[in-house]
This record gives structure tokens, C-alpha cells and sequence, in this order.
């Protein structure tokens, strides 16, 4: 549905990307760019991982842990929720050091983005596995299943299914939270965008460039999450 | 010693100023977000085709691009152009497009929740389309959304830190610059985080508040009131 006009916006972007680079030297910041652009997808990827385990555990950890790690669970989804990531990236990279837990900027990077978007993804998590029909826990107990078994092999692919698209939304979030890492001294594709503006002085060209370049990775993971979505579908009419 | 009461009450004062800069901030932002995220969606729903494949074009591009480039991108590049915007003018602006993207896909869904029969009916009464919309589409369109659109309001304050790259003094600059003078970070930005806490726990409680009342409303229109 929203494909036509991405792939509209797509090509626009681009053809206006390459046409502010056409007219600009654009040989001379396109590697220190790329550069920084893969260091954006290193920790996009890392903070993906990080995010959807953080979220499995607190979701399931809510809903079907004992009482103590319900509450770790629901304190961690309501804190990172409720505090900025550029609060919790700053914590982590300034405050744990006084506590003398001293982390590398990309493992602070990664560890911080992941966990605030893992929070948002519990909610999504909760959600997914709240909307598979009861009737399938009932069905489960009617096979003489035991409930972590039915939760694993029963529950849980069906709610993966219903928990891509909004994961897609998550995913995007998080690429554009990695630009904060700049900040902590990283040098990401923000970063690099900075450091040449302040060199170069060629700050229409830079970051315009830079924002294709954003625009460019989070179609790749739009795209990437809807192929997920048609195998998931097909998994699901299979199974029915 | 982790944690030191006599610096905290030291530097209260400060954080409290800066903070004010902070909701300043979210509030002016908002505005702007809710005003153009109105216009976008209005343009996005138009019929014509050339005005709403690039409004929505526009809307996708600013949705998946991250908001402390578009910051830098208004601060450093509009200069260029001649246009040199004070560093919070130039972030109000920035949070204002942002989440002005984000709203509009709220106001879509709102007017397109309101019945086709309304704009027949408002045909045949032979009102103009502004006046429809005006007096008609929009008082029906907004209330249901206001929730959604509150969500946005607790997201953008959240992101407000943001600003501290283009060196407004808000709070997480001035939690950054009290660090940077005494070497204690601890205190500072745990009291920042714990500020955003609050205020957004107390906010998504209002937000709930105003939901619940709004239902009991929407569902009995006319009714206790």
C-alpha cells in the first residue's frame, strides 16, 4: 500500500542525492561517508539483536514469570520507555564508568539503543503473543502439552508472525537513534557528516547526502521486513 | 561515596531553569507539529495526484531519516541559503517537521474515520468545502485522535535532548556542562533521567485520563456532559 509512494520517494531522493553530488566534488567525502555509514549498520544490527532478545525476555518475563521477575521486567520496560535514549546512552557512557564498569562506545552504543527499543518491543511482544486465540492454549492443554512447551512450539510462531510489521517500524527507529551515538564520540555516519561539514565547509552537499544514505538503509530494511512478512504468512496459511 | 545530596541541591536550581527551556521547547515544537501535520494530511488527501504523491513522498523521507540530522541539516545548511535561525528556533523547526510527519498519519487516519455521508450531506446543504471542512469534517475528525496525538506529544518531549547537539542550553546540555566543571556526571544526568521519568509517567497517566474520558463521551454523545 505504502510501497508506491516509498518507491516514488526513493527515486526522487535519489536522483536528487546524485544530482547535489553530481555538482559537488562528491568524490572527496563519499569513502569517509561510507565509512561512517557502515559503522551506522554494525550498530544498527547489533542494537536489533540486542532489542528483540531484551524484548522476548521482558515479555515473557511479564507475563508468565514469577512475581520478583515480573516486576524487573515492568521497572525496565516502564524506565526506558519513559526516559529519552540519548538520557540512557549518555547514563550509560558517563555514569557507569563511576561505578567502574568501563565499556568501549560501540558496546555502550549498542547495549543502550537496544535496550530502549527492546522496551517498546516487549509492549509489541505482549501484544502479539496476547492476540493469538485462547482457543490454541486450550488446544495445547487438551494435547497434554506442558505450558512451556505449548508456549514454545504453539504461541510463539504465531505471534512472530503478527509481531513483524510493527518490529519493521522498531527497526527504523533504531536506525535513526544511531545517529545519537555521534555523541558519544563514535564515528558513525553522523559523525563523519559532522567532521567533514567542519572541514570542507560543503554542508548542502554533506548532508544531503547523508540523508540518502539514512533514507537508502531504512528502505533496505522496509524491504527487508516485508519478504520476512510474506515467509511468515505463508508459514501461518500452511499451518491452518 | 556514589552519590553526593549536597551536590544534588547545588545544582537543582540550574537543572530546574534548564528545564524549563526543555518544555518550552516541547511545547512550541508540538504546536508547530500540530499545525503542519494538519496541512500535510490535507494535502496527502488530496485528489490530485501531484500534490499528494509528493506531500506523502515528503512525509515518508522525513519518517525514516534521523531527527538529529534533519536538526544539523536546518541549523548548518540553511545558513547557506542566508537564512541563519538561532540554535532553538532551528530545533523548534526541526522537532515541529518531525513529529509534524508523525501527526499527519494521525489526523489521516482521523478524517478518514469520518463518515462519506457527511461530506454528501454538507453537499446537498450547499456549503463550501472550507466551510466543511472548518465546521463539519474537523470537529469530528480531531477528538478521536487526541490520544494518539498525545503519544506524539510524550515522544517529542523525550526527544528534546536532541537539541543539546546544536548547543541550546536544555537540560541535558546544561546536565552536560555541570559534568564537564565538577567531573561528577552521576548526578547530573541521573536527575535528568529522572525528570524525564516523571514527567513522562505523569503525562501517558493524563493521556490515559483523557482517553477514558473521551470514550465514555464518543460512545454517548450529547449524554453526561
Amino acid at each position: 500500500m505504502q510501497l508506491r509512494p516509498l518507491a516514488i520517494c526513493a527515486i526522487v531522493f535519489f536522483t536528487a542525492g546524485l544530482a547535489v553530488a553530481s555538482f559537488a566534488n562528491f568524490r572527496e567525502f563519499i569513502p569517509g561517508l561510507l565509512q561512517g555509514a557502515w559503522i551506522t549498520v554494525q550498530i544498527t544490527i547489533g542494537g536489533c539483536i540486542v532489542a528483540v532478545v531484551a524484548a522476548l525476555l521482558a515479555a515473557i518475563a511479564r507475563m508468565y514469570g514469577p512475581a520478583p521477575l515480573r516486576w524487573l521486567a515492568v521497572s525496565y520496560i516502564e524506565l526506558f520507555r519513559g526516559t529519552s535514549a540519548l538520557v540512557q546512552l549518555f547514563w550509560l557512557f558517563f555514569v557507569l564508568p563511576h561505578f567502574g564498569i568501563v565499556l568501549e562506545p560501540m558496546s555502550v552504543a549498542i547495549a543502550a539503543l537496544g535496550l530502549n527499543v527492546g522496551a517498546y518491543g516487549a509492549e509489541v511482544v505482549r501484544g502479539a503473543i496476547t492476540a493469538v486465540p485462547r482457543g490454541q492454549w486450550e488446544a495445547s492443554v487438551a494435547l497434554n502439552m506442558p505450558r512451556k512447551l505449548a508456549l514454545r512450539r504453539i504461541i510463539l510462531p504465531q505471534a512472530f508472525a503478527a509481531m513483524i510489521p510493527p518490529w519493521g517500524n522498531l527497526f527504523i527507529e533504531l536506525l535513526k537513534a544511531t545517529a545519537l551515538v555521534s555523541l558519544i564520540t563514535i564515528s558513525d555516519l553522523a559523525f563523519k557528516a559532522q567532521q567533514m561539514n567542519q572541514t570542507t565547509f560543503r554542508t548542502v552537499e554533506i548532508f544531503s547526502i547523508v540523508l540518502v544514505m539514512y533514507l537508502a538503509i531504512s528502505i533496505l530494511i522496509t524491504v527487508g521486513m516485508r519478504a520476512l512478512e510474506t515467509v511468515a504468512a505463508r508459514g501461518m496459511a500452511r499451518g491452518r | 561515596m556514589f552519590w553526593d545530596w549536597n551536590y544534588v541541591w547545588e545544582i537543582m536550581p540550574t537543572l530546574l531553569r534548564a528545564s524549563v527551556v526543555t518544555i518550552e521547547a516541547t511545547l512550541l515544537g508540538f504546536a508547530l507539529a500540530a499545525v503542519l501535520g494538519l496541512v500535510m494530511a490535507i494535502l496527502r488527501m488530496s485528489k490530485s495526484q501531484w500534490i499528494s504523491v509528493p506531500t506523502a513522498a515528503v512525509i515518508e523521507f522525513i519518517r525514516s531519516t534521523p531527527l538529529l540530522i534533519q536538526i544539523f541539516f536546518i541549523f548548518f545548511v540553511f545558513p547557506e541559503f542566508g537564512l541563519v535561525l538561532p540554535a532553538m528556533t532551528a530545533g523548534v523547526i526541526a522537532l515541529g517537521l518531525h513529529y509534524g510527519a508523525y501527526c499527519s498519519e494521525v489526523y489521516r487516519a482521523g478524517l478518514e474515520n469520518v463518515p462519506r455521508g457527511q461530506w454528501e450531506a454538507s453537499t446537498a446543504l450547499n456549503l463550501s468545502p472550507y466551510i466543511t471542512f472548518r465546521d463539519i469534517i474537523i470537529p469530528q475528525a480531531i477528538p478521536p485522535v487526541i490520544p494518539a496525538l498525545g503519544n506524539y506529544l510524550v515522544a517529542l518531549f523525550k526527544e528534546t535532548p536532541l537539541l543539546s547537539a546544536i548547543a541550546v542550553l536544555e537540560l541535558m546540555q546544561t546536565a552536560k556542562i555541570l559534568g564537564s566543571e565538577s567531573f561528577r556526571y552521576v548526578e547530573p544526568i541521573t536527575l535528568v533521567g529522572g525528570f524525564f521519568l516523571i514527567m513522562s509517567l505523569v503525562a501517558s497517566m493524563f493521556i490515559r485520563q483523557v482517553e477514558s474520558s473521551l470514550n465514555r463521551s464518543l460512545r454517548n454523545p450529547g449524554g453526561d456532559k
